[in-house]
């Protein structure tokens, strides 16, 4: 299977150079790159945002911003490293490496990809222009929740627009995925012989067309009900308010999971690799997969426990929330039982699984603590749930991402990444990050509310200690950003198979891959599948 | 031989993250048990959630950690082969099934009793404003304001030169405090004027949001006197950070001293109160 694509023809056509080649790319991996480069300038553009909350939070008292703008950054931030850096982020990486995993020599809907891209830039723009207009950007947290979203001035347009934008991408991009994996695998590779990041991958993509879509029509009833008079959500008009919150979160929660099954995808590729032993239960990890991915869509009250819901209703959220323990259980079960007996190797992107796996357990941990409702009582709205998200968005799904990266480096450049800087970047920031948000539990226990410009003195060590954990960690990913870069640029030749443990389709292409790869289908059967774990 | 291995660095490793949780704990903050019947039924139910989860986490991480240290390449480690273990994977299905039942139980009950509001002998609406609460006692026709005291308004303007530290309770004192009995079971009523607001004592144990054109119901019965302070806990706008809640719980005796000083100077209070929307309109 090695020489199938040693087809090495760049040049068989000459694309368009300098800026148009990458606007009217159609390649996977040159729409890949652009998706990935994209979610590093949102990474960034949020973490500034970030940094100026924290900076706000050094101290007790108001320094630096007023509340209106400090409303504005907090709701920025969500906006822009949901929508901006994790989601497209993934989708980049699925650019790249689901028509390399699955033996197909580009994406199915290769059009459609250049516009799923290149909706996203515009769609930031406008969202970021609301920065800059008179009545600012959006500022009632990325929820939105009237009738607060409903107070602001006509900003409140483009941000719904840009919303439905981002919305629009992503379904492209996610009927994009679906189709490519359901109808270009590679003669042989069978369901239950997919990478488990593509698998991981094909269930977000239905989450995503699932949701998308109630996310517009939720945003779409507040354009009517903020400049069309209707009242789907006000309450002296009929409507109900609470309404908005349980539409919203049917997208929101099966949302949380779409930013976290891929990152369940990567770990799980990378955890055998850097063990040079086969991922543990890999049927077990699929049917763990499909089974959060059902319960996402039947939990989304346990983001309102406080609303006021009736006793059958709380205690149903809550039963079906702590279910979602045993399939995550499962998963790192596994990832530890892979591990366990290996021959184990820790450069940079095995280091970020291994953080990945720790951290993102804790951040498990803590969820089945916010889904008991009366304990849910004390913890709803305070700093106990932002260490609990972050700790499953920035160690989840973010980690998982740059192990990804670490990972995938060799395979996009032909180089390796600098080694060095790669263990000094993941030991800064695991300890930051920790530093970061650790003591926000003690805060949220301690009684300090979410999304407050400033607090009661009490509260002011542990966010002393939490800033400087933040401005450490936003250092280190500009050594993130620089170690990138050097990559691109040169280094050590890379090969094919950059990893001695490494299995799969896209170790048998050369490194970096070439812009066509897979012209002829590779033939997949049991010695060469990824996981030959219960084929029968 | 591999299998003693394992045991003994797996059981050093469970002693090792012990030491270390315990002084996580030790250095941070912890919910409060709260001065209620429900408050402490939380503060159980969060300890022991709390301490099922510390557990299952450090016997999780031990075995990882384990794993790291012995099965590694540099230690000359070969890797096994094996790849599925039918029994292994039923164990730790059914094993947190059952745990989670065991959680379940307590909480339901927790909630079961939080969710039954009869038997009340004092009703309170709490009214929420963008951005200040109205208390209105239903039986003793009493109704007032309660906004952010002034110390701590002119402390947090930026560049007011006052320290927060020099103010006392900063952000979390008002003008108007909620007066209550102690050992009475008082239902409150939550609703708001403009926007979501969401009502918050840590030590009554519970939040409760407070929703424009909804009435939500909750109870409380606070056991020792004194004053317990909280916050507007779900983003109302700007000063969401500065509408707090102060309940004061007196003996009945002192309270019904409270009541009839209120009662009796009814005109004043309101005055007071309408001073204060005067004030938010012009804002």
């Amino acid at each position: 299977m090695t020489d199938t694509t040693a087809h090495i023809d760049d040049h068989h056509h000459a694309g368009p150079k300098g800026l148009a080649r990458w606007v009217f790319t159609t390649n996977h991996k040159e729409i890949g790159t652009l998706y990935l480069v994209f979610s590093l300038a949102m990474f960034i553009l949020g973490g500034a945002m970030a940094m100026i909350i924290r900076a706000e939070l050094f101290q007790p008292g108001l320094q630096l911003v007023n509340p209106e703008f400090f409303n504005q950054m907090t709701t920025m931030h969500a906006l822009v490293m949901i929508f901006g850096a994790v989601m497209p982020a993934f989708v980049g990486l699925a650019n790249w490496m689901v028509p390399l995993m699955v033996g197909a020599p580009d994406m199915a809907l290769p059009r459609m990809n250049n516009w799923s891209f290149w909706i996203l830039p515009f769609a930031f723009l406008i969202l970021l222009s609301t920065l800059f207009m008179p009545s600012g950007a959006p500022a009632s947290g990325w929820t939105l929740y009237p009738p607060l979203s409903l107070q602001g001035g006509n900003s409140f347009a483009f941000v719904i627009f840009a919303i439905h934008l981002m919305g629009i991408s992503s379904i492209m991009g996610a009927i994009n995925i679906i189709a490519t994996i359901l109808n270009m695998r590679a003669p042989g590779m069978t369901l239950l012989r997919m990478p488990l990041f593509i698998w991981t991958w094909l269930i977000t993509a239905f989450l995503l067309i699932s949701v998308m879509p109630v996310l517009a029509g939720a945003v779409t009833m507040l354009l009517t009900d903020r400049y069309f008079d209707t009242s789907f959500f006000n309450a002296a008009g009929g409507g109900d308010p609470v309404m908005y919150q349980h539409i919203f979160w049917f997208f929101g929660h099966p949302e949380v999971y779409i930013m976290i099954l891929p990152a369940f995808g990567i770990v799980s590729e990378i955890i055998p690799t850097f063990a040079r032993k086969r991922l543990f239960g890999y049927t077990s990890m699929v049917y763990a997969t499909a089974s959060i991915a059902f319960l996402s869509f039947i939990v989304w009250a346990h983001h309102m426990f406080t609303v006021g819901m009736p006793l059958g209703g709380s205690l149903f959220f809550m039963y079906a929330t702590m279910i979602i323990a045993v399939p995550t259980g499962i998963k790192i079960f596994n990832w530890v039982s892979t591990m366990w007996r290996g021959s184990m190797t820790f450069e940079t992107p095995m280091l970020y699984a291994i953080a990945f796996v720790v951290l993102f357990t804790i951040g498990g941990l803590s969820g089945v603590m916010v889904a008991i409702v009366p304990a849910d009582f004390q913890y709803h709205d305070t700093y106990f749930v932002v260490a609990h998200f972050h700790y499953v968005l920035v160690t989840g799904a973010v980690f998982a991402i740059m192990a990804g990266v670490y990972y995938w480096l060799p395979k996009w450049t032909g180089n390796m990444y600098d080694e060095r800087l790669g263990k000094i970047h993941f030991w800064w920031s695991t300890i930051s990050v920790n530093v970061l948000f650790f003591p926000q539990h003690y805060l949220g226990l301690a009684g300090m509310p979410r999304r407050i410009p400033d607090y009661s003195v009490q509260f002011a060590e542990f966010n002393l200690i939490s800033s400087i954990g933040g401005f450490a960690f936003g250092l280190a990913q500009l050594l993130f950003v620089w170690i990138v870069i050097k990559c691109a640029r040169g280094g050590e030749k890379a090969a094919a198979q950059a990893w001695d443990g490494a299995q799969g389709l896209e170790w048998t292409v050369p490194s970096p891959a070439p812009l066509h790869t897979f012209d002829t289908p590779p033939k997949v059967d049991d010695s060469v599948a990824v996981h030959k774990d219960q084929l029968v | 031989m591999k299998r003693t291995n394992e045991l003994i660095v797996g059981l050093a490793m469970v002693a090792v993250l012990t030491v270390i949780t315990w002084g996580v704990f030790a250095v941070g903050d912890n919910m409060p048990a709260g001065v209620t019947p429900f408050s402490r039924d939380v503060y159980q139910l969060h300890m022991i959630v709390l301490g099922i989860v510390t557990v299952i986490g450090i016997l999780v991480f031990a075995a990882m950690f384990t794993s790291i240290y012995l099965h590694r390449k540099s230690r000359g480690a070969e890797s096994a082969k094996f790849s599925h273990s039918t029994r292994a994977e039923i164990i730790w299905t059914v094993i947190p099934i059952l745990i989670l039942v065991a959680m379940a139980i307590p909480a339901t009950r927790v909630l079961i009793d939080m969710e039954n509001t009869a038997g009340a002998e004092l009703n309170i609406k709490v009214t929420g404003y963008q951005w200040l609460w109205q208390y209105e006692y239903l039986e003793d026709d009493i109704s007032f304001y309660s906004a952010l005291d002034r110390d701590s308004n002119a402390a947090r303007q930026i560049g007011s030169g006052i320290s927060p530290r020099e103010v006392e309770n900063y952000l979390l004192e008002v003008d108007n405090r909620m007066v209550v009995p102690t050992n009475t079971r008082i239902r409150i009523l939550l609703t708001s004027a403009d926007v979501i607001h969401s009502w918050w004592v840590p030590d009554l144990g519970w939040k409760r949001d407070a929703i424009p054109g909804m009435v939500n119901e909750a109870w409380t019965l606070i056991e020792e006197p004194g004053v317990y302070r909280g916050q507007c806990a779900e983003l109302c706008g700007k000063d969401h950070g500065f509408m707090p809640v102060v309940v004061e719980a007196v003996s009945p005796e002192d309270y019904r001293a409270w009541v009839a000083e209120q009662t009796g100077d009814q005109t004043a209070a309101v005055a007071t109160g309408s001073g204060q929307m005067d004030r938010r309109s012009l804002r």
